[in-house]
This record gives C-alpha cells, structure tokens and sequence, in this order.
C-alpha cells in the first residue's frame, strides 16, 4: 500500500516507521487527544469507573432517606446543601424533589456514562483490536471523536445538578408528559434546566455510541488478522460485534424521540402532550395533539435492546475467563455464537413489554410477551453453556475467575427472576415495585459489573505489564458478593409486598405490610439491613481503588501472557506499543485451544501454525478435548 | 503503523474501510428518520377529523426543490465518475454543480418557505363556537360533501399585537381564500399553486378560539413534524455541502495529485451520504405537500 494510505492517522508520509514517530508526538495529542485505541479505552475506562462510583454515591445517598425518612443525614448532610443548593438537603434532610433527582441520574449515570463506556467502549477499544490481531481501530479520528462526544455529554450531565433546580427528576425514563413540563416555569432557566440539560447531554451521548459502533463494526469486519476467519474470533469479539449493532440501530429512534422531547420544551409543540392538560390548576396553552405512548415506545425501542447492551460484552468478558481459568475450550462456542446473534435480533422485537400497563391492548400484549419468553431460551444456552464449560476443568480460582464464577447464578437469579414480570397478567402486580428492581439489579450489577471487575483483574496486565494484587483482589471480592446480595435479595420480598419503587420515604408513610413480616421485618423496616449493605459495600470498593492505582507502579511484573492465554492480545507486548504487536499476527486455530492432547503446555496460542501431526488427525476424539 | 484497507479493498470482504463505515452510518440514520416518520404516522392516525391541516404548504417550490435535489444526486455521481476517468477539471465542475444544488436547496427553504410558514396565521374555533364562524368554515357544506370538518380560519394577521397583548379582544384576519369563500367547490381539495391571503378581512373573537398561533412548531402536530423533519434534513444537507466544499476546494486537489483513488473514495462516501440525504427527502416531499 502506498504512503499516501496513512493520511487518515498521520500526515507523516513515512508512515511505516510510525512507531518512532509516535515518540515524538506531543504529552497532549499522546494521552488527552490521542487516536491510539488503547489510550482510548484507557480513557473510557476511567470515565466510566468515576461515573459508576458517582452514580452508587447518589444511591447512597438515596438508601439514607428510605432507611431513615426525614432525619438529618450525619456528617456528609451538613456539607451537600452547599454543593448541591439549598434546596436539596436542607439541615441535612434530603427534600422529595433532591430525591427524584438522585433517582433519575442515578440511572442514567449508570447505564450511560457508567456501563456503556465501561463495558462497550473501554473493553471494546482496548480489547477487541488486540484480539482481532489489528494495529488499532478501523477509524481512528472517528474514536477519539467519540470519546470527546461522550466527554462533553458526561459534562452537560454534571452540570445538569447545579442549575436552579437541579438535576432531571422525571426518572431516567423521562415519561411524558411529567418530564415535559418538569424544570420549567418560576425558578427555572429557559434552558439551563435539569430536564433540558438531560435532553441535550443524550444527544452528545448518543453521538458518541453510534459513533463507537459503527467504529466496532467497521474493524472487526475489515481489520482481523490473516486467518482469523468468523468462527475463528473469540466469544468477547462476537458479544461486542452484535452489542454495537444492537447500539448503531437501537438508539436512533431514541434520538429522534430525545429531538422531539426537546421540541416539546423549547419550541412549545406538542409530539408528547395530549390536549387538555392541567398544569397547577391552569389549562396548558399548548396545541395538543400528542401522544404520551409515542415516547415510551420510542424510548423502551432503545432502551430493551440497551439491556442487552449492558449484558453481552459482560458475558464475552465471562467467556474468555471462564476458558482460561478452566483450562478447557468453552463448551458449545457455535451455539454461544447463535445464541448471541439470536438475541441481537430478538430484542428489537421485545420493547413493549415494559408497557403492559399503559392498555395498549391485549393484542400487542400477547405479541411482545411471546417474544420476550422466546428471547430468554437463547440466554438460558448461553448460561448453560458457561456452566457446562467448568465441568471438568481444571479451575484456577484467580480473582477474575472469582467474579466470572460470582457471575453465573447472579445472573442466573437476575434471569429467571424476568420470567413472572414477561408474563403481563403477573406483571400487572409486580410492575413499578422494587421486584422490578431487584430483577434488573441482579442483572446489572452482581451480573455486569462482576462482569466488568472481572475483565479489570484479567486485562490489566496487558494495559500495564503488571498484575493487581491478589490478596487485595480477595479482600475486594467477597464483601462485594456478600453485600450485593444482602441488598438486592430483600427487594424481591420488599416487592412482592408491594413496595413502590419510587417512594420518597421508603414505604413508611404506606405502611406497606405493617403487620405482615418477613422474617420478622416489615417491608419498610427490611430497608435498614439494606442500606447498610449499600454503604459496606461502598466500603469495599476501597480495597480495589488502592489496588488498581497502586498495582499501575508497584504491582508484580508479568509476562505477556500471564495467565497462559490462547487469544492473539496475548501475542503482544505488555503494555502493547503504538500499532501493537511486534510481527504481524497471522491466526491458525481457534480461539480456545486449551489442554490440546499431545502438547506440553495445556494451551495453545491462536498465532502457533498447526502442526503436521495435527493435520493427520484433524479432529480428535471429543471426549479427549473435554477430558 | 498505518491502518490496512483505508484504499485498497480487504480481499475476502471486497470492501475498503469507509464503505463499510458508511453503510453503518446510513442504517443508523435510517432507524433515526424511521423513528420521525413512525411518530408523524401515530400522530396523523391518532389525530380527530379535521386536525390535520393539508394544502398549508407549497407544492410547485417544494417539487422544485425535489427536482434540484434530484439533480444534485445525478452531478455528484458525474463527479465521481470524473475522479475515476481521472478528469479533475470536470470533476471540479460536476463537484460546483452539485454544491450550488444543495445551497439553492437551502435557500429555498430557510429564505422562502420556513419564513411564509411564520408569517402565517391559524386560528382554532372551540367547537361550540364553530356555528358563529359559519360563513368563514362552511362547515354544512362540508359535512354534506363528506369532507372531513373545518375548525380553523387561516390567513394573515394583521393585528399582530393581539398575540400577546390581553387587552385586544379580537384577531383581525386577511383570509385565505379557503375560508374567504368555503362553500365554493373549488375550495373542497388543496390547490396544486399557492394562493395567497385575500382581501377580505374577518374578526374572529379571542373569547371563541381554542388555541391559536402562527405557524409556527407549536401550531400542530402537522407543523412540528413538518419543521423538526425538514429541519433535521436540513442540517443533513447543510453536512454534505460543507464536505462537498472541502473536497472541492484546493486542498483536496493535493490529495488527489498524492492518491487520486483516496479522493474518488472520498467522494464516492459522501456521495452515498448525498444519495441518501435525497431520499429522505422523497419521503419527505409526499408525506408533508401531498398527502
């Protein structure tokens, strides 16, 4: 190829000494402005680790006023009226707007600056160029362009809490026509208000997704490695393939939704506002003509393929850990890849069935509940398969082989638990309850998150040449399994009571259940053991911070491929230079060539050509492969 | 280190890199104006007999938008053919045309249409009124037609003042020829040419109207679809001649004298854009000025 090829990155012409070149670029455009697509994930990854933490802090500070309703929170309540306002604690007891608002952007922070750019973006920049044995992303100046998008969207957000106001409070649903006239009127800027910021902030964000995954699908399309055929690319490279097309798809229609949002409260039209409305006892002047039920369908058109969004990179990270450690290929990797493929597709036609309660007709009911009952048999192979995969093996329990395992029926709970909400007849009683919470939670959190920790512990020496602490690992790992559960496992309880989950003061003004206990604790009084378990739990990510930035200087020096890998990021140094690996990787086997019969080692890299002896037999018994 | 297939094709896929970008990228948008046109149909068929205006918009600019819109779609193919015989200077040519197409575009819309749109006046009657206004929504002419009921008077208002000003009582109005003369038959389907405001003037009280406004987004269902579609298209078009223009000018002359093909792929991208910028548009123009 001739130099002119290597305009996109480099306006040097001698492109293929890049490598030295890049020495001389700038502190700036080397780790701020970079278009390396490791420095990108890095980035991402940071972002997207502070934005988790920031949006458990606002639900620490949430699980105060429902343990405690109305009682001045110690310490902490005397500082937040003066960052936030002095509207949002007053004497330290948080007001039902503050409330609303930490409810809100706690869920939005944590889908969308906290798991997308940590799940997708950074595992997916950092990870999968490197599997796919590419020098770095197909589109390089599109990457940092969506790092940048969601930077600024991340910063439209933070802003969001400091005007008059506050922050959105209309859930992150936004749900017309409450988020519409919301944050408007007296002691509210045209603009500059909380919804409106959302509005805008979604918009950067948005940007940044498409952005990132037609980048994601462009490379693991164009750039794989010689002979790294499809059936070829590890099950993480498949879980991000499908994510972003489900991301590039999905989110357009929310956008068109989050313009039309915005029209309704910056131009006065009325896509979302049905005629009639009464606002504080006087009739809106507004045309009418709108529907509510437009939004929500708009909204849960991304927003149920966003679920998905949140899970399958976890379980491409789960997949390759759990291979590794096991020392076994991963059992079933066809299947895998069409269940994978399968859900993609299924869940763009699965959206409705958060809306059985909006009487959109027993029809459309019976449609999307068969859909969503169809979609959880691919996800019960893909569970299945990962346990089946440790049948046998010859587990080494590292601490992301801790998480991986922590994963399984953490899911596991978080999925059968959808079953009863998939049917609408039982859905009508547990919707909008803190089962739903539960439910979801146990996918989300001790599901991706473990996820996401687990994928810190295994990648991080590759980003760094260095591994995290073992023992500090330990310390991280099981308080956070123990409290994660003694937080999320009373709420289907708490649910099944009949527990709202957007009450104000936990459900004692309600007296939900006042004389009905399980074991021995009313509904609302089951909210102190949990808020407790949400703050040790906050006490227990401590470990990790010091671990991760301690172990970037002083952690133990590994080799390239520390926990004996077969993928091709393994091929490449620790951390791997600017256009990554040393020779160019040509891929000759598939991904998990772990305890190949008649080797020395019990794995075998996806780079080492086959050998004769092999090809005599080209496939071997299956019983000895699994043995 | 360089990134393979910026040029040059990926053997086994056929396909270098920006083609397969910009695929994904136009699959997006067409899940974003997907999304738009599923709103205007749930609006429009979830919309009561006589809320959905028609004849509001004119229908020979809009044709001669479409047919310059077209055009550009033929020159920007030219330019690429151009590019690919390695012609530059009729490339340069095809390349001015197919700018001046989209700025005349532009134009038309942001000078001509969107400001008549805002000049223009409607007027809601609330439904126990619309007996008074008879002579101004022939409503009984309607009904005996089956034609779907008038509830608006449209045309110029010449008190503008009475907008936002309590104290003026009634909405002074330079009809349109619908409401000027609505038992005429004439006036029973929208008219192909745009007919302006008459002379003749109605008072219409503030007491009697529902709702009114100029046509502004806020004016209907029918007008924020029309202006947030248009609009975003419009930013749409507004994109692909600001890199039209970047590929026309100079610089990218030194691109072409390094890599001619890096520019015709160049162009070939943007060109996909444009293709699909216009055919938004042919959604578009029914959807608003015909139907």
């Amino acid at each position: 190829m001739d130099a002119s090829t290597s305009l996109e990155t480099h306006h040097d012409p001698h492109a293929h000494v890049a490598e030295h070149e890049h020495h001389e670029l700038g502190w700036w455009r080397k780790y701020v402005f970079s278009t390396d697509h490791k420095v990108i994930g890095i980035q991402y990854g940071f972002t997207g680790l502070i934005f988790l933490f920031f949006g458990f802090s606002l639900m620490m500070l949430m699980r105060w006023q429902l343990a405690y309703p109305g009682q001045a929170l110690p310490v902490i309540g005397k500082f937040l009226p003066h960052i936030f306002g002095p509207g949002t604690m007053p004497d330290g007891k948080m007001t039902p707007d503050f409330y609303n608002s930490l409810g809100a952007m706690h869920g939005t922070i944590m889908v969308f600056l906290g798991i997308v750019p940590l799940a997708f973006a950074a595992f997916g920049n950092f990870v999968v160029p490197l599997q796919i044995g590419a020098p770095d992303m197909a589109f390089p100046k599109v990457n940092m362009a969506s790092y940048w998008a969601v930077f600024v969207g991340s910063i439209v957000m933070l802003i969001s809490f400091f005007v008059p106001g506050g922050a959105a409070k209309s859930g992150w649903t936004s749900y017309v026509p409450l988020a519409a006239i919301a944050d408007s009127g007296p002691g509210h800027l045209p603009v500059f208000n909380g919804q409106t910021l959302w509005l805008i902030g979604f918009i950067f964000l948005i940007t940044s997704s498409l952005l990132g995954a037609i980048n994601f699908i462009a490379t693991i399309i164009q750039l794989r490695a010689k002979g790294l055929t499809w059936m070829r690319l590890p099950f993480f490279v498949w879980a991000q393939f499908v994510t972003a097309f489900l991301l590039l798809l999905a989110f357009p229609p929310l956008e068109a939704g989050i313009i039309m949002q915005l029209m309704d409260r910056v131009a006065d039209t009325s896509f979302f506002m049905p005629a009639g409305l009464v606002v504080n006892g006087a009739a809106l002047h507004i045309s009418g003509g709108g529907s509510p039920l437009l939004w929500q369908h708009l909204f849960w058109f991304l927003a149920h393929p966003e679920v998905y969004v949140l899970i399958l990179p976890g379980m491409g990270i789960i997949a390759e850990i759990l291979a590794n450690n096991s020392r076994k290929p991963l059992w079933g990797y066809k299947s895998l890849v069409f269940s994978v493929l399968t859900i993609g597709f299924l869940s763009f036609i699965v959206w409705a069935h958060h809306m059985w309660l909006t009487g959109m007709g027993s029809a459309v009911s019976a449609f999307f509940q068969t859909t969503t009952l169809i979609i959880s048999i691919p996800s019960v192979i893909i569970l299945s398969a990962f346990f089946i995969s440790l049948w046998g093996g010859s587990i080494r329990f590292t601490v992301p082989m801790l998480f991986a395992t922590a994963f399984l029926p953490m899911f596991g709970i978080g999925g059968l638990t959808g079953i009863p909400l998939a049917f609408n007849s039982a859905d009508l009683y547990l919707h909008d309850t803190y089962y739903v919470i539960a439910h979801f939670h146990y996918i989300v959190a001790p599901g991706t998150i473990f996820a996401l920790f687990a994928g810190i512990y295994y990648w991080f020496p590759k980003a760094t040449g260095r591994k995290m602490n073992d023992f500090w690992g330990k310390v991280h790992f099981w308080p956070t399994l123990i409290c994660m559960n003694v937080i999320f496992l009373p709420m289907f309880l708490q649910g099944m009571a009949g527990m709202h989950r957007r009450w104000y003061d936990g459900g004692q003004g309600w007296t939900v259940s006042g004389d009905h206990t399980i074991w021995g604790l009313t509904g609302f009084q089951w909210n102190t053991p949990i808020s407790w378990a949400a703050w040790i739990m906050g006490l227990a990510q401590i470990p990790f911070i010091i671990n991760f930035f301690w172990s970037i200087k002083h952690g133990e020096k590994v080799n390239d491929n520390p926990w004996e890998a077969t993928t091709l990021e393994w091929t490449a140094p620790s951390p791997p230079p600017h256009g990554n690996f040393v020779t160019t990787p040509v891929a000759y086997r598939g991904p998990y060539e772990y305890s190949l019969p008649g080797r020395e080692q019990d794995f075998t890299m996806q780079n080492e050509p086959v050998e004769p002896s092999e090809r005599t037999r080209r496939k071997p018994p299956a019983e000895l492969v699994r043995a | 280190m360089e990134i393979p297939y910026t040029v040059s094709t990926r053997p086994d896929t056929g396909l270098w890199n920006a083609k397969v970008g910009i695929w994904l990228f136009l699959a997006s948008e067409v899940m974003l104006f997907g999304g738009l046109f599923s709103a205007y149909i749930f609006l429009r068929l979830d919309a009561p007999p006589g809320m959905w205006p028609h004849g509001l918009l004119n229908v020979p600019v809009g044709t001669m938008n479409t047919a310059i819109l077209i055009m550009s779609s033929v020159t920007v193919v030219l330019a690429w053919a151009a590019l690919k015989m390695r012609r530059y200077r009729a490339y340069w040519w095809y390349m001015l045309a197919t700018i001046l197409c989209g700025v005349i575009f532009l134009t038309v819309k942001l000078v001509y249409e969107w400001p008549q749109k805002f000049d223009h006046f409607g007027a809601y009657i609330k439904p126990e009124e619309l007996g008074k206004y008879e002579q101004y929504l022939g409503n009984e002419h309607a009904a005996a037609k089956g034609l779907p009921p008038r509830l608006e008077i449209t045309g110029h208002l010449h008190n503008r003042a009475a907008l936002n000003d309590p104290n003026i009582k009634d909405y002074e109005v330079a009809l349109d020829p619908v409401n000027a003369d609505p038992i005429n038959p004439a006036m029973d389907r929208p008219h192909f040419f745009y007919m302006p405001p008459t002379d003749k003037i109605a008072k219409i009280e503030k007491e009697d109207v529902q709702y009114a406004t100029m046509f502004l987004p806020k004016h209907s269902a029918y007008f924020a679809s029309y202006f947030t579609i248009t609009g975003l298209h419009g930013m749409h078009v507004l994109g692909g001649v600001l890199v039209f223009i970047y590929m026309w000018l100079p610089v990218s002359k030194k691109l072409y004298q390094r890599n001619p093909e890096h520019l015709a792929n160049r162009v070939e991208v943007a060109g996909l854009f444009w293709h699909f910028v216009d055919l938004i548009w042919i959604f578009v123009f029914p959807l608003f000025y015909l139907l």
